[in-house]
């Protein structure tokens, strides 16, 4: 009855012969993965599906299971386990596993847009058109692979670890593989809040690293725009030879400087103590003794260094302000003033906006300079932080000198919630996410 | 009373330009100053800063010579660590990138947006955050102390950025292109090489050039990953002959530094019309 009734059915609809079909079916089917689709008797499909899903069990089950197992327990035997190589294998094993989860997904999804098409009149493609059509929808995942891999290891990978670690026990004195981890949830971060040394110097290190952040990238834009405007004035001569000049220290290596400007400020032999502040003022100054001193160095120095870039962005702004607004302005007879505010201003934010919230960004996390200047220095007594340590340079210095990796994990978790909100609003002035509808 | 008015305007105006070019003189000074008194520190034949001045009397190129000549210098060594892993980040990196943001380009893909949040985002953290884990993890694979392990972390941490940059200019050259070509029959990477690459050449020199450079001027990834002193990278070899406590060496620091800052800076200051609009670019429209 069933095959007379099939047979009726394809003389009715010539273009169908799979109304039939059921896509549910072909989804339930695909829990074994690749079944779904050799039921939509694409067979080859289905045959690969299934062995690649296959040797991926086989392969891994072991590795997967004791690594989540691992990722648990982080180690049970003393001095045999190395809870490390336990946390990261666990983590590489859930990497896997979402993979996987994220595969089987699709496989279900595959089998039952498939079946649909076929419910609806779709015939099975040959052999060949099917491998085009594979190799068409795959070869932006192809393109994408090789950059995703990397950045899954060598980015992803160890910002996770960061983040598990923030949640165990890793200190000097309990520390793999002489001992074992163990998981102690918030611990670290209520610590962080309640015990007071811990509070006074996270709270001090945060104020500094804004204060720091704020000076030294506004003062660097402040210099830049004054230069860029000082520089475009139509009476001066020699502009290329200025404009090379002030973007020399941009194209001089940071680290050098940095070492060359510790050198300067020395507080005992460096020449701007002897050659220029003792011949004025007939006394010294503690460039590196005293914390105030130091960061008023270090802003000066940031400036120094960061300004060359920016200058350089409103220089080109600049010169392709149309010169009419200027005529129209002075028309109207505009101070230099009011030309500044509403025509210069206006434009050089608009154009340089999301590059200046880089500049913030990049000195919150501006490791190098406070590191080369004076290594975070000078120390403050009662804190594990020296004067002029921001956030980056203290979680170093208790990852690499204190050996306190839970403590430096969990403030890297804090910095990096910090970040992802300057992230989030570099987001949405990013154009390429509000035009990607115009494509 | 009607022609003084024009005088004073002149004046003012002549004043103006004075005060102008006096600013710009300061500013060439304090800029000029710390380069050059390195250089001049660098021509002290003493090894310490005591007593080492600008303009020094008995000027010698002894530290330079010790660079180059010495058993016990490692320099040529650092150099040679520094281009290995230079042109291998270079290479590499722009390849990847160039892939990988011709498919965020031009291809509508499933996953695609969170793909591009995903670059957005790891893209904002810096490497430093994840100094521990880089260190257990090159330490469990056998990489620590080695370029292999260095060049791999360069190359991961520059994609997502990178990959805006090239994105961004790709999505500027017109779809209509690869559509015509796609019409007479190209593949794929076709299209990709012959198409789109050439006229990329513009970000991509600029990118390939950022990831060149990268290495010369970082220290602090090699001073966490590389060891023993003939794995150095130039940054790192150099910043040690300041960082030892028992063998502080400023003016051979500032012979060695000179060597490496007066290449980068005339590369940086030849391109910096390229480097700038490409970094401009990609910022407003990646």
């Amino acid at each position: 009855m069933a095959t007379k009734d099939s047979q009726e059915m394809n003389n009715n609809h010539k273009r169908s012969d799979g109304s039939n079909h059921n896509p549910t079916f072909a989804m339930l089917l695909s829990i074994i993965p690749g079944l779904g689709q050799i039921y939509n008797k694409r067979y080859i499909k289905g045959a690969t599906i299934f062995i690649l899903f296959a040797a991926f069990v086989i392969v891994m089950y072991d590795f997967m299971s004791s690594g989540l197992q691992g990722l648990i327990t982080l180690g049970e035997v003393e001095r045999a386990d190395d809870s490390r190589i336990f946390l990261s294998e666990g983590i590489l094993s859930l990497i896997f596993f979402t993979f996987f989860l994220v595969f089987y997904f699709i496989n279900i999804q595959d089998a039952k847009r498939d079946a649909i098409k076929i419910k609806n009149g779709w015939r099975v493609t040959g052999v060949l058109e099917g491998f085009r059509n594979a190799w068409d929808a795959g070869f932006p995942y192809l393109l994408v692979g090789p950059g995703l891999i990397f950045l899954i290891f060598v980015v992803l990978f160890p910002l996770l670890f960061m983040a598990f670690l923030a949640f165990t026990n890793y200190t000097l004195y309990n520390a793999p593989p002489r001992s074992l981890l163990d998981w102690v949830g918030f611990q670290n971060f209520v610590n962080l809040f309640t015990i007071s040394e811990w509070r006074t110097t996270f709270m001090s290190v945060l104020s500094w690293t804004l204060i720091w952040t704020f000076m030294a990238t506004t003062l660097s834009i402040g210099l830049a725009m004054f230069l860029a405007v000082l520089t475009n004035d139509k009476r001066l001569k020699g502009k290329k030879l200025i404009r090379t000049v002030f973007i020399l220290p941009w194209a001089v290596p940071g680290f050098v400087t940095i070492i060359i400007f510790s050198a300067l400020f020395n507080d005992n032999f460096g020449a701007i103590n002897n050659d220029i502040i003792q011949p004025l003022f007939n006394n010294s100054i503690p460039w590196l003794t005293d914390p105030t001193w130091t960061r008023i160095a270090l802003i000066m120095i940031q400036v120094w260094l960061g300004f060359p870039y920016i200058y350089a962005l409103f220089t080109g702004v600049l010169q392709g302000i149309s010169g009419d607004w200027y005529e129209a302005a002075d028309m109207d007879g505009a101070t230099r003033w009011q030309k500044f505010r509403n025509i210069t201003f206006p434009h050089l934010m608009f154009a340089t906006g999301p590059l200046l919230i880089t500049q913030f960004t990049f000195n919150f996390n501006n490791f190098n300079i406070i590191y080369l200047f004076n290594e975070g220095g000078p120390a403050v007594r009662g804190q594990t932080a020296g004067g002029t340590d921001i956030l980056i340079s203290w979680i170093y210095n208790l990852t690499f000198t204190n050996s306190q990796y839970s403590m430096a994990a969990a403030i890297s978790i804090i910095l990096g919630l910090i970040v992802a909100t300057f992230a989030f609003f570099q987001f949405r002035r990013s154009r390429s996410f509000k035009e990607e509808g115009t494509y | 009373m009607a022609k003084r008015q024009p005088m004073g305007r002149k004046t003012k105006n002549r004043l103006e330009i004075a005060a102008m070019y006096l600013i710009i003189a300061v500013m060439f000074v304090i800029i000029f100053y710390p380069l050059l008194w390195a250089f001049g520190i660098s021509l002290n034949p003493s090894s310490n800063l005591y007593g080492a001045s600008i303009i020094p009397e008995n000027w010698s190129f002894v530290h330079y010579e010790w660079l180059f000549t010495s058993p016990r210098s490692n320099y040529l060594l650092w150099y040679q660590n520094t281009l290995v892993v230079a042109l291998s980040v270079s290479l590499i990196g722009t390849l990847l990138v160039s892939f990988t943001a011709y498919a965020f380009s031009r291809y509508r893909f499933r996953g695609r947006k969170y793909g591009l949040y995903a670059f957005l985002l790891l893209q904002m953290f810096p490497v430093l955050m994840a100094m521990v884990a880089l260190y257990i993890l090159l330490n469990t694979i056998g990489l620590l102390d080695s370029l292999l392990g260095l060049i791999i972390i360069y190359i991961g941490n520059n994609i997502p950025m990178n990959a805006f940059l090239v994105k961004g200019y790709f999505d500027t050259l017109p779809q209509e292109l690869d559509e015509s070509a796609k019409m007479d029959g190209a593949g794929h990477f076709r299209i990709f090489f012959q198409i789109l690459l050439p006229l990329a050449k513009p970000i991509l020199s600029v990118v390939a050039l950022f990831n060149f450079m990268h290495p010369f001027m970082d220290f602090i990834l090699p001073r966490i990953v590389l060891r023993s002193p003939e794995n150095y990278t130039l940054a790192l070899g150099l910043f040690n002959f300041v960082n030892d406590q028992f063998s502080n060496n400023f003016t051979r620091f500032a012979a060695g530094a000179i060597l490496i800052a007066v290449p980068i800076a005339t590369v940086y200051l030849f391109l910096q019309k390229y480097l700038i609009s490409g970094l401009a670019s990609g910022a407003t429209k990646g």
